[in-house]
């Protein structure tokens, strides 16, 4: 058999995950990735602690009955920073139910982000006016929806990039395949992350799959692995930022690997002392992502009081304003069930809300 | 222009020319492409092949390989892909080589494409037409003759359209493209090669029955390759002294109920055909709706003359299963005629 024209190597990850900034918040040289200016991990910190204050606070509403359920990014912040933080206005985020916290840094008012999370039936914000998709539920379907805005982006010249989220039980679904294969095939523009936090609700990753590692599936696709300490915003910062300007240059597609991990339940309703051991998650607690970059900043002088307590003052109000919102109370239409199916209502819809509107009237009469 | 040329172009402009359903498709592919630049096409072998059937061909030649592009082997992704496409601007028509191949794509018709518009208040539509080749009665092997209607005819969201003529064929498929949410465009392969007169400025919209025949006394409702067999029937009839009346669904969803049921109610007598399996099928709805609004004019019971509830049949035994013209006569003289 021919051997193929290069083997590519430079395609595959490292063997160990990109790391500028340790546990204990040294900064490491690293021969191809700088760390981002103090500026820029001085308002990455901010964000953090902002994202933290957002899954504790959705974590309460939960308890109180006002949102249906929560599927918590604490311990993974760093990379829902990052991830909205690398992005231009004019590119778009296609976040999954795990990402409320990247798709309010990137703008979203906490109120819209949290409403498919209230238990409504649609997104909640106006996803072209932010470029953010709605966050996708079903695993993977989203990274070909990524693969197309980029297709239809390039097709116009436009330099938008495409920053696809999942996680890593996602990777074994066949969406995820396809839409990497698609974005190689096509060369487009699409960053996919993924968050590997070892587990898919209650299956670990070695369940998921036999590979290295998740980054050394790109090599099969034709495009560039990288593996990333993803509670390490600074790398993330840097290897994120470094595959949107290479794909925004017109480089292609590229696969990163955050590796992390989900430090609570996968949400509300599940009970994670089922399946993992606490000594692990507190294992993990010494790696938590908030906690180096502010050792990190402290020892550079970066950080004072008075920023610290205005980045606490910030996270607050936004937790006020999730309060708020969450606790008004929700009157829905009942003529929006018909409004939105077609661009013009069917004459079935038609006759359909009709019944609706008379049994509303006759109950209201009765009353 | 010597003068042959000229009285040439002037029959051509009396007489719409004939073309068959496959060639009125690629017509209206290339005209919707030449009129508006964010139309594309892609699918499998659509490129240079031009399409398994040759609906596609001449448009990679024509438009370029960023607008009529072969994609990877993929149903899911080919969708999934337009979905996004759809989002940001373009107007994608995609092929699904055959029926029974675009279930790897369900998901994304239906939890995606379907419901996009609504799971964002209306603030993105997706303006795709998803093209699928169905049915059979063209002696095609296993996986190759589903008539797969009622799965997407079932979707809130969806508007599924099935032409019998290559004449709405192509004024559908115009229609299909400038439409702001996903049609599922199912053309019957039994009718690709079927040759009619197509006037390319023939205006159609989505959600209008056609009566194909008129009559008087029985009203047969069918759509795509069963159109033919209910002319078929109705001439036969006729003969025998029964007035036919034929009604072309043309769109199963929206379902245009004003037309099928003002048939009905002037003939009284309703039979609907379909290749489909006749459990839980379009032709069921048709029947029910039929049943549901028309009973104080029937002389008698709603009648299907379907497929049976099997797996696609084999060529050597496809035509026990599939509507023809003998079992839609049967059905017509269960019509309880007595009185007459």
């Amino acid at each position: 058999m021919d051997a193929p024209d290069a083997l590519r190597t430079d395609l595959l990850p490292r063997e160990h995950p990109v790391r500028l900034i340790d546990e204990h918040g040294h900064l490491t040289e690293d021969d191809r990735y700088a760390a981002p200016p103090t500026e820029r991990l001085l308002e990455a910190y901010g964000a953090l602690v902002r994202g933290r204050r957002i899954n504790e606070q959705a974590n309460a509403l939960v308890r109180q009955g006002r949102l249906a359920v929560y599927p918590s990014s604490h311990g993974q912040e760093a990379c829902e920073v990052a991830a909205a933080l690398v992005l231009r206005d004019d590119d778009w985020l296609f976040p999954t139910y795990r990402d409320s916290v990247a798709v309010i840094t990137r703008g979203v008012d906490p109120e819209e982000a949290f409403v498919l999370l209230r238990g409504d039936w649609h997104a909640g914000f106006d996803p072209r006016a932010h470029r953010i998709a709605p966050h996708a539920t079903p695993l993977a379907t989203q990274l070909l929806h990524a693969v197309g805005v980029a297709y239809a982006a390039k097709m116009r010249g436009e330099d938008t990039v495409v920053l696809a989220m999942c996680g890593d039980g996602a990777t074994s679904e066949g969406d995820f395949h396809e839409a990497l294969n698609f974005a190689a095939v096509f060369h487009v523009p699409v960053v996919f992350l993924v968050q590997n936090n070892e587990f898919a609700i209650s299956v670990p990753l070695s369940r998921q799959t036999a590979a290295p590692s998740l980054a050394h599936k790109a090599i099969g696709y034709g495009m560039p692995g990288q593996r990333v300490d993803g509670n390490d915003v600074a790398a993330l910062l840097a290897v994120l930022g470094d595959a949107v300007e290479n794909a925004r240059e017109g480089g292609g597609p590229a696969l990163i690997e955050a590796h992390t991990y989900r430090m609570q339940a996968h949400t509300n309703a599940d009970d994670d002392t089922r399946y993992r051991d606490r000594e692990e998650v507190r294992a993990w607690e010494e790696r938590d992502p908030l906690r180096r970059m502010r050792a990190h900043l402290l020892a550079e002088g970066a950080l004072d009081d008075a920023t610290e307590a205005a980045f606490a003052e910030e996270a607050e109000r936004t937790a006020t304003a999730m309060r708020d919102a969450m606790n008004r109370e929700v009157h829905p239409d009942p003529e929006d069930l018909f409004r939105f199916v077609h661009a013009e209502r069917t004459p079935q819809l038609d006759a359909q809300w009709a019944q609706l509107r008379d049994e509303l009237a006759r109950e209201e009469a009765g009353a | 222009m010597s003068m042959i040329e000229h009285t040439r172009t002037e029959v051509a402009e009396q007489e719409a020319p004939a073309m068959t359903m496959a060639g009125a498709i690629n017509r209206a592919l290339a005209d919707a492409m030449e009129a508006d630049g964010s139309v594309l096409v892609m699918g499998e072998d659509v490129g240079k092949l031009g399409g398994v059937f040759r609906v596609t061909d001449g448009l990679a030649a024509r438009f370029g390989e960023h607008r009529c592009f072969d994609t990877p082997l993929a149903e899911s992704g080919i969708v999934g892909t337009a979905i996004g496409m759809a989002m940001n601007g373009l107007r994608p028509v995609v092929e699904m080589q055959f029926d029974a191949f675009a279930y790897p794509a369900f998901e994304q018709i239906v939890s995606h494409a379907a419901k996009m518009a609504n799971r964002t208040r209306g603030a993105i539509r997706l303006p795709m037409v998803i093209r699928i080749p169905f049915g059979g009665g063209i002696g095609g092997v296993e996986h190759h003759c589903d008539s797969s209607e009622a799965y997407y005819a079932h979707t809130p969201g969806l508007t599924v359209v099935c032409p019998a003529t290559p004449q709405d064929a192509y004024s559908l498929l115009r229609a299909a493209i400038e439409h702001p949410d996903p049609v599922i465009f199912l053309e019957p392969k039994k009718l690709y090669w079927s040759k009619a007169p197509v006037d390319v400025t023939a205006p159609a919209a989505i959600g209008h029955a056609r009566v194909a025949r008129p009559g008087a006394d029985v009203t047969l409702i069918a759509y795509g390759s069963s159109v033919g067999v209910a002319l078929d029937a109705a001439e036969v009839g006729e003969s025998e002294g029964r007035s036919v009346q034929v009604v072309d669904v043309r769109t199963l969803t929206p379902c245009d109920d004003e037309t099928l049921f003002t048939a009905v109610r002037s003939t009284g007598r309703a039979v609907v055909i379909a290749e489909a399996q006749g459990f839980a099928s379009v032709a069921s709805e048709l029947a029910a709706r039929i049943g549901e609004h028309c009973f104080e004019h029937l002389e008698a019971p709603v009648r299907r003359v379907t497929g049976f509830d099997i797996p696609y049949p084999s060529p050597k035994l496809e035509h026990f299963h599939l509507p023809d013209v003998d079992r839609v006569l049967d059905a017509i003289d269960t019509l309880n005629w007595e009185d007459r």
